[in-house]
C-alpha cells in the first residue's frame, strides 16, 4: 500500500493538520509555557473565537479567518482582566497552584454553559469561498480548509516569536518567565508584564478559533477535546519556545497523519502521545526547552 | 327570542362545564413521566429538540383531557450526556419524585446505565434512540421507538448493502470505516456482517478516534484501496470532515454513505450543500409524500414554531417525531389499559398496533420495531446555501425499504 503518492500526501496532510495544532497551542505556549499558568480553559477561549467567526460570518458574510484577527484585540483586553482576577485572587495569596486550576475549570464550564444558553448546541460551521477547494501540485492535494489555517499559524507563530526576542516588551515577559525578582530589581512590574502576555495568549484564541471553524464545525463543548493536545504540544516543544512549539505540533500532525494513512486512525493518538513520551524520555526539558 | 335565550343558555352552560372539566384536570393529581435527557454535552442539539417534543406531546394531551382525566407532567434532569449521570437521576425519579412512569433519555449509552433500575422496578420502558440497547439485558419490557428493525445491528445497514447488490455490475469490494464509539462500532459491525453475507470482499476495515480534526489521510487510505462502496459509520463532526475530506481527496466510490449521523440535521445539510449530493445515507423520516404520515405534518409545524430560537435543528425531522412518538405509544396504552399497571401496559404494548406521527409501529419480541423501516435516502440536486431547501421533498429521496420508496438509486452517482 506504501506509495510515493500515499507518502507524499500523507506527509502535506500532516504538516497541514500540525500548522493548525500550533495556532491552538501558540497561546498556551505563552500562558502556560512562559507564565506557568496552567490555563485548561484556553481551548474554550478558542471555540468562543469559533463563534464570534461564526456569528459574523453568517450574518455579514464575513470572512471568518479576518474576523478572528479583528477579534483578536478585544481577546487580548478580556484575557488582561481575566489574569488580573486571578492575580488578586490567587497569585497575590501564593494559591495559585491548586485554586487557580479549579479557577480555570470553572471559567471553562462557565463559557460553555454561557454558549449553550445564547447559541444552543446546534454544529455550526461557516461558509467561505476558499472552503472546499483544493490545489494540486503533481499529485500532492493542498486543501485550501486546511492550507489557510496553516498559513495563518506559522505567520502567527513567526509573529509571536519576533515579538518575544524583538521588542522591549517580550523580552520583558521572557524575563519574567525566567527571573521574576530579578525583573523587580530592575524596575519593571511583574504583573502587568504577565498581564500583557496572558492578554497576548488569549488574543491568539480568537485567531485560532477562526481556524478551527473553517476546517470542521463546532458546538460549545467541543473545545475539550484539544485539551490534552495542546498541553502535549507545549511540553513537547519545551515550556515556552515557540519555534519548539510549532516544530513540535508539526511532528505531532506529521505522526497522525503517517498512522491513519498506513497503519490505522485507531492508532494515531496512541503513536503521537508515545512520540511525547519517548521525547521526554530522551530530552526532559522537550524538543527546545532549556536543560 | 326563546331560541336565542336557550342558545345562549346552552353555551353558557358549556363555557361553564369547560371550565370545570379544566379546573377539575387541574385538581387531579397527575401522572409524572420522568426522564433523563442531554440538555449539556455531546448530545444535547437531539437531547433538546427531542425535549421540545415531548412538552409539544404533553400539552397535546393536556388539552384533550389528560390521561386518564388526570394531567400529564413531564419530570426531567438533565444527564450532561454523561452515562454515569443517569443511574443517580433515575433513582431520584423513583424514590423522590415518585414519578408514575418513566421513559429513557436520548441515546444508546444513555438508556443502558437507566436499564437496571427500570428493570428492578419491572417498568415498562419506552426507549428513545438507542442501537441493540438491550440485546444482552433481554428485557421484555422495553420498547424502542427508533425504527432499527428485530436485528438492529444488521437492519441498520441492511438497506444500504441489498440497495448496492441490485446495481449492474455488482459492486465487488467495500471499506469499511467508523468511530471507536458504541453506536459506530455496532453499525460497522452490522456493516462488517452484512458484506460478508453478500459476498464482498472487504478491502479496507478500520476505526478512528472521536476528537479526529482532519480525515484526508483516512479518505486517502481507502480511496488507494479502490472500493466499489464505502460505508462509514461516523457522529456529526466527523461526518462533516469525511463528506469534506472525499471532496476535497476526490473519492472514487460509487456508493458512499450509510451510517453517517449528522446529515440528518439541517445546519450541517446547509453547510455542506452539494457536496452531499449522491451520498446514500440511512435517515428515519424526510419530507417526501411515501412518509406523510396522519399528524406528521401538524406536529411538525408546532416543532418548527416551538424551536424557534433554541438553537435546535430547526426543521426537527431526524428524531423529533419520535420523540413525540414514543409517548404516544406510552399514552395510547394507558388509555386502552385504563391504568398504570406495568404488567399490563407491556402486555398491551407487545400485541397493540400503534398509530403515531411516525406510521404505525409494532413492537417484536426484543422490543425493537418488528420489521425495520431504516430508511436509505439518496442526497439529489442540493444546491449551496440555502437552508428552506431541504424543508420540502426532493432533496433526500427514499430508496429503501420498498413500501416507502420515493425514487430509484442513480449508482454511480455523477454530478
Amino acid at each position: 500500500m506504501l506509495s510515493a503518492d500515499l507518502l507524499a500526501n500523507a506527509v502535506v496532510a500532516g504538516i497541514l493538520l500540525g500548522g493548525f495544532y500550533a495556532a491552538v497551542a501558540i497561546g498556551l505556549a505563552i500562558v502556560f509555557g512562559q507564565l506557568d499558568i496552567v490555563n485548561i480553559a484556553h481551548p474554550a477561549f478558542i471555540i468562543v473565537g469559533a463563534y464570534i467567526a461564526y456569528i459574523l460570518n453568517s450574518r455579514f458574510g464575513l470572512d471568518p479567518v479576518l474576523i478572528g484577527l479583528a477579534a483578536a484585540p478585544v481577546f487580548f483586553l478580556v484575557g488582561a482582566l481575566i489574569y488580573r482576577i486571578y492575580f488578586l485572587a490567587f497569585e497575590r495569596t501564593g494559591q495559585e497552584s491548586l485554586s487557580g486550576l479549579a479557577f480555570f475549570f470553572g471559567v471553562m464550564f462557565i463559557i460553555e454553559v454561557v454558549l449553550i444558553l445564547i447559541y444552543g448546541v446546534d454544529y455550526r460551521l461557516v461558509q467561505a469561498d476558499y472552503i472546499g477547494q483544493t490545489w494540486s501540485l503533481g499529485f500532492v492535494d493542498f486543501p485550501l480548509r486546511m492550507l489557510v489555517p496553516f498559513a495563518v499559524a506559522a505567520a502567527l507563530t513567526a509573529g509571536i516569536h519576533a515579538y518575544l526576542s524583538r521588542t522591549f516588551m517580550g523580552r520583558a515577559i521572557q524575563a519574567v518567565a525566567q527571573d521574576r525578582l530579578a525583573l523587580q530589581l530592575m524596575g519593571a512590574d511583574p504583573v502587568r508584564i504577565k498581564q500583557w502576555a496572558f492578554g497576548l495568549g488569549i488574543a491568539t484564541a480568537a485567531i485560532a478559533g477562526s481556524l478551527l471553524i473553517v476546517i470542521g464545525p463546532v458546538e460549545p463543548s467541543v473545545g475539550r477535546q484539544y485539551i490534552g493536545r495542546v498541553f502535549a504540544i507545549v511540553v513537547l516543544g519545551g515550556m515556552g519556545s515557540i519555534q519548539g512549539m510549532f516544530i513540535a505540533a508539526l511532528i505531532l500532525g506529521v505522526v497522525e497523519s503517517m498512522v491513519s494513512t498506513f497503519v490505522g486512525p485507531s492508532w494515531s493518538p496512541a503513536v503521537a502521545f508515545g512520540v511525547l513520551a519517548l521525547t521526554l524520555a530522551l530530552r526532559p526539558a522537550g524538543l527546545f526547552g532549556r536543560q | 327570542m326563546r331560541i336565542l335565550k336557550l342558545l345562549a343558555g346552552a353555551v353558557a352552560a358549556l363555557a361553564f362545564s369547560a371550565l370545570f372539566a379544566v379546573g377539575a384536570l387541574a385538581q387531579q393529581k397527575p401522572i409524572k413521566i420522568g426522564f433523563s435527557m442531554a440538555l449539556t454535552g455531546g448530545l444535547a442539539g437531539a437531547g433538546k429538540a427531542a425535549l421540545i417534543s415531548m412538552e409539544i406531546w404533553r400539552d397535546d394531551v393536556n388539552k384533550k383531557g389528560g390521561l386518564l382525566g388526570r394531567p400529564v407532567e413531564l419530570v426531567h434532569y438533565d444527564d450532561a450526556t454523561q452515562p454515569a449521570n443517569v443511574p443517580g437521576i433515575y433513582t431520584k425519579l423513583l424514590e423522590v419524585d415518585k414519578v408514575d412512569l418513566v421513559v429513557s433519555g436520548y441515546g444508546t449509552n444513555l438508556i443502558v446505565p437507566a436499564m437496571p433500575i427500570v428493570m428492578r422496578k419491572k417498568l415498562v420502558f419506552p426507549s428513545l434512540f438507542g442501537l441493540a440497547a438491550n440485546e444482552e439485558l433481554k428485557y421484555d419490557r422495553y420498547f424502542q421507538i427508533m425504527p432499527a428493525g428485530p436485528a438492529p445491528k444488521t437492519d441498520w445497514s441492511k438497506g444500504f448493502f441489498d440497495l448496492a447488490m441490485a446495481q449492474n455490475p455488482k459492486p465487488k469490494t467495500v471499506a469499511i470505516v467508523a468511530a471507536d464509539a458504541e453506536f459506530a462500532l455496532n453499525a460497522a459491525e452490522g456493516a462488517r456482517d452484512n458484506a460478508k453475507k453478500l459476498g464482498l470482499n472487504i478491502v479496507y476495515d478500520k476505526t478512528y478516534p472521536p476528537p479526529t480534526t482532519d480525515f484526508s489521510p483516512i479518505v486517502r487510505a481507502i480511496q488507494a484501496t479502490s472500493p466499489d462502496i464505502v460505508y462509514v459509520g461516523s457522529y456529526p463532526p466527523d461526518s462533516v470532515g469525511i463528506v469534506k475530506a472525499a471532496n476535497e481527496v476526490g473519492l472514487k466510490a460509487k456508493m458512499f454513505g450509510g451510517g453517517m449521523v449528522g446529515l440528518q440535521f439541517a445546519s450541517i445539510q446547509k453547510n455542506l450543500g452539494p457536496l452531499l449530493n449522491g451520498i446514500v445515507n440511512y435517515d428515519f423520516w424526510v419530507p417526501e409524500s411515501t412518509l406523510d404520515f396522519p399528524g406528521v405534518k401538524e406536529f411538525l409545524a408546532k416543532y418548527l414554531e416551538a424551536a424557534k430560537g433554541k438553537g435546535v435543528d430547526p426543521y426537527g425531522h431526524y428524531l423529533p417525531p419520535y420523540a413525540y412518538a414514543y409517548l404516544q405509544v406510552l399514552g395510547q396504552s394507558v388509555e386502552a389499559t385504563k391504568g398504570l399497571d406495568h404488567g399490563k401496559l407491556a402486555a398491551h404494548m407487545h400485541k397493540t398496533t400503534f398509530d403515531t406521527v411516525v406510521g404505525k409501529v409494532k413492537f417484536g419480541k426484543n422490543g425493537e420495531w418488528a420489521r425495520t423501516r431504516t430508511l436509505q435516502v439518496q442526497f439529489r440536486d442540493v444546491q449551496p446555501d440555502n437552508l428552506e431547501q431541504f424543508a420540502g421533498p426532493g432533496k433526500r429521496i427514499v430508496l429503501y425499504p420498498k413500501e416507502w420508496k420515493s425514487g430509484d438509486l442513480v449508482y454511480p452517482y455523477k454530478q
